[in-house]
């Protein structure tokens, strides 16, 4: 295992804890990925991994060598942790080539430059080794943040909303490709984000972190499908809770049907349940008995996301391809297509 | 977290101002418990004077700098007149010529046996008014720090005091009306900022106060010092003088709390056009003041320099010359390097400490040449005596005692915490444009606390270190009483030298040490036109 924290918690200064209670394992050649809100407490964690705070409690081991604990703090620059910035960084006085070659104080001159500029290819920027940081675009001093991380070959890289100050149309294209990057160098990665897609994109496992608590870490589809709490399940993917009642078998009773709910939540009979459905959940059928009227429709190219509101008066979510175009009001068919859903209690 | 704590070390770098200003209270303590045998003399004769004569002296001087330094600084920025685009930047040059040299240039050419009344004498006049008089100095010294309120006037002039004087024309008032009620109003807060350094100026100095024979609280501590041979009662004056100065920071400190800088951009709001008659006058003002202050005087720096050239210039001046440059070489580099470090300890600082810590820094400033050097005579002299009490008890009686007195490590000190906030400000603002993530990117490089201040610190921190270490040259350049006070025996320098033959009135023999500290001295004054032009056209 190469990242293990066990119950971490962070203050500024005397104020109150930013983060607690926090554990997560990281395997090495993984990318994980924390994911919460604004003031959730992400970033700090990812402080405390680099060394820049001090947990107040809690551990974090790399490589199994303790370098976090309450009476322990290995010094940022011997953790073998390199950070990529939300801002990237680079040093304004230093040539690309020069910032590459930041951290390899320890080899000579020639083989320095040879491993930054066999870098540079790595991350397709080759013939930008001399120009100076401010001459390059957003996404070019990105990769060069990156190259000057990997070439040290840290154990650990950490990346701080790498994708905030970017273009929103380049995101999910650079997150793919800082991915690719990560895998051929078979890098253990860590980054922090806000935002959903950009970790699907990026990340093996991903926790999401709530008000400085870690609520799940997971694989994407996991959280997607098999969320612990009503948090996990509002933050991740679109959804609407319906009301439930569970049947004898394992079942919920909905106004949609009968599904079965996961076994994991499995309740007492007669407990009255919220149910989580996502808008792929729910299909448009014509055939189907059960109509819905169309209140909201959100054209998305290849889907349409309509919102429809059932006889009782709830109101679902259906993921629908394009060229099922109904407009508002009409009663449309609709369907459950859900093998199991998921249930809390009310 | 655990990071941001100051480090105990960066205490030690304002202990040269703690300690002498520490030493001077504590003998002010003791000297009234017991009052010293020289405190009769020195309460009837020589504090009521210094003290009138000090009011006096800053009353007068804040009042022509403000006055000279408004009107210039409204004509500039508020009206339209031939010349106004050069005396803009060029009103500003008398501050490259330190007051000691105006004063004896004027006393020169004005007192009875100069040039000056010597050809109205021929001519049958006379009454001439004697120049070495109260109002002599005010006189000098208003000319030499009026620009002070000159430039903050016209800054503030220039911005929003324009944009208001339009709304206040446009709602009906005159020029003149729009400028009493709405641009001198709003413009003072700067004005009075102006005129706080030039009456902190004012306290501090020395060499023009001497040049006139005029004693005031620093001419004062040098001559009980120096004349009376009673430190003690030096000691005494610098108390009194030191209590008056950090009362009038701390007020300055308070004011500016409330102060906030309105930068002078945007659209340039149009001049007023002065007509044939004004125009001329306006002209004519300005052209006259600059002579007063820097263009004659420099001309007769350089006619009595030709004239005395062949006897002046000589080993020994060259002697001076260096000594000069040395000082102020090793004093700019001690400064500079000395904030580089505070700098980079206050750099991830917080709390009242690190607050403390930098008003300590900057304090220095605020205190005259001369309480630094009694102050810390004090405490070198302490600091030698327990040195000897403590080698005798090991080597017995008969070792030779220490003297750290009149070394040049004490003088490079004084000159440190006189003029370490010349050096500190531009470094501290440069450090405040490197961005956080910097630090903790090459630390997360592996580049440890030494390496950061090495590798990516100090290439940034270039400019900053270069105009600190620029202007902590030139003030050390120009200090004549810390210089006079606490050099090594027999070590003369420029300004040693401009004070030696001022006070022996061989005016025209002090002109050439005299031209190279002006010359240095333009050097701070042209970087500041510059940079001022520059965030014009930006």
């Amino acid at each position: 295992m190469l990242l293990e924290i066990d119950d971490l918690a962070l203050r500024y200064e005397a104020g109150p804890l930013v983060v607690e209670g926090l554990s997560l394992r990281l395997e090495a050649g993984e990318i994980g990925c924390l994911l919460g809100p604004s003031g959730c407490g992400k970033t700090s964690v990812l402080r405390a991994i680099a060394g820049f705070e001090s947990p107040c409690a809690g551990e974090i081991r790399l490589g199994g060598e303790c370098v976090a604990a309450a009476q322990r703090h290995v010094p940022p620059e011997r953790r073998g942790v390199r950070v990529v910035f939300q801002d990237f960084a680079l040093f304004p006085h230093l040539t690309v080539l020069e910032n590459v070659a930041f951290g390899l104080r320890q080899l000579a001159r020639g083989a320095r430059h040879a491993a930054a500029l066999e870098m540079l290819a790595v991350v397709r920027l080759p013939d930008l080794a001399d120009r100076y940081p401010h001459e390059l675009s957003g996404g070019q001093q990105q990769r060069v943040a990156l190259a000057r991380a990997l070439v040290t070959r840290p154990r650990l890289i950490l990346l701080d909303e790498p994708f905030s100050s970017l273009d929103t149309e380049l995101r999910e294209e650079l997150a793919v490709e800082v991915r690719d990057i990560l895998r051929s160098q078979g890098a253990t990665a860590l980054f922090v984000t806000h935002d959903q897609h950009e970790s699907f994109a990026l990340a093996d496992r991903i926790g999401v972190m709530h008000s400085g608590h870690m609520v799940q870490w997971d694989t994407a589809y996991n959280l997607y499908h098999r969320p612990v709490s009503r948090f996990v399940a509002d933050f991740v993917g679109q959804g609407v809770f319906i009301n439930g009642r569970m049947a004898a078998d394992g079942r919920v009773q909905t106004a949609l049907g009968t599904p079965r709910s996961r076994a994991e939540h499995v309740l007492p009979p007669g407990t009255e349940v919220d149910v989580l459905l996502r808008p792929d959940d729910v299909v448009h059928d014509d055939g189907a008995s059960m109509k819905a009227v169309v209140v909201k429709k959100v054209f998305r190219g290849a889907t349409i996301l309509y919102t429809l509101r059932l006889p009782d008066g709830t109101e679902i979510l259906s993921l629908v391809p394009s060229h099922h175009d109904h407009p508002l009001g009409e009663a449309i068919g609709v369907r459950l297509d859900a093998e199991h859903v998921v249930v809390f209690p009310r | 977290m655990s990071r941001r704590r100051l480090p105990w070390s960066a205490w030690w770098f304002v202990l040269p101002v703690v300690l002498p200003l520490a030493a001077i209270f504590a003998s002010a303590l003791r000297a009234l418990a017991t009052p010293p045998e020289i405190w009769p003399h020195l309460l009837d004769y020589v504090l009521p004077q210094a003290a009138l004569n000090t009011f006096w002296l800053v009353a007068g001087v804040a009042l022509l700098a403000a006055l000279l330094g408004i009107t210039l600084g409204a004509l500039v920025a508020l009206t339209e007149f031939p010349g106004r685009r050069w005396f803009e930047w060029s009103l500003l040059l008398p501050l490259a010529a330190p007051g000691y040299v105006l004063a004896f240039v004027y006393i020169g050419l004005l007192d009875f046996a100069g040039p000056v009344q010597a050809m109205l004498r021929a001519t049958g006049i006379h009454g001439f008014p004697e120049i070495r008089s109260r109002g002599g100095v005010i006189l000098v010294l208003g000319l030499t720090l009026y620009p002070y309120v000159y430039l903050l006037a016209r800054e503030a002039f220039r911005g929003q005091g324009a944009r208001a004087m339009e709304a206040a024309r446009s709602l009906g008032m005159s020029w003149r009306e729009a400028f009493l009620h709405a641009a001198l109003p709003l413009a003072r807060p700067w004005i009075a900022g102006g005129v706080g350094l030039v009456v902190m100026e004012t306290l501090a100095d020395f060499g023009t106060v001497a040049a006139f024979n005029y004693d005031t609280f620093t001419t004062a501590i040098y001559k009980t010092w120096f004349a009376l041979f009673s430190f003690d009662g030096a000691m005494q004056l610098a108390a009194v003088l030191v209590t008056v100065v950090l009362v009038l920071a701390v007020l300055e400190q308070r004011r500016r709390l409330r102060r906030r800088f309105v930068a002078a951009t945007g659209a340039q709001v149009k001049r007023t056009r002065l007509g044939g008659g004004k125009a001329l006058a306006a002209t004519l003002l300005c052209g006259l003041v600059l002579a007063a202050a820097f263009i004659l005087p420099l001309l007769q720096l350089i006619a009595w320099s030709v004239q005395s050239f062949a006897a002046e210039f000589s080993a020994n001046y060259l002697g001076y010359l260096g000594r000069s440059l040395l000082l102020a070489a090793s004093g700019a580099l001690l400064i500079v390097a000395v904030a580089v470090l505070l700098g980079y300890a206050l750099r991830n600082a917080r709390g009242w400490q690190a607050q403390l810590l930098s008003r300590l820094a900057s304090l220095g400033y605020a205190l005259p040449g001369p309480v630094i050097a009694v102050g810390l005579f004090a405490v070198v002299a302490m600091a030698s005596n327990g040195l000897t009490a403590g080698w005798r008890m090991l080597a017995g009686e008969e070792a030779s005692a220490f003297h750290l007195q009149g070394t040049l490590a004490v003088l490079l000190i004084a000159y440190l915490a006189r003029f370490l906030a010349v050096g500190f400000n531009p470094v501290e603002s440069a450090f405040g444009r490197i961005g956080r993530n910097l630090d903790e990117a090459a630390r997360s490089l592996g580049a440890t606390s030494a390496e950061l201040l090495a590798r990516v610190h100090l290439p940034l921190l270039r400019g900053g270190v270069l105009t600190g270490a620029i202007l902590a040259f030139v003030d050390v350049l120009k200090d004549m009483p810390i210089t006079l006070m606490l050099r090594p025996y027999g070590w003369e320098t420029l300004a040693t030298r401009v004070f030696e033959l001022t006070s022996e009135g061989e005016y025209a023999r002090a002109a050439l040490p005299a031209v190279a500290i002006v010359l240095a001295g333009m050097l701070p004054v042209l970087m500041l036109i510059r940079s001022l032009n520059a965030a014009r056209n930006r």
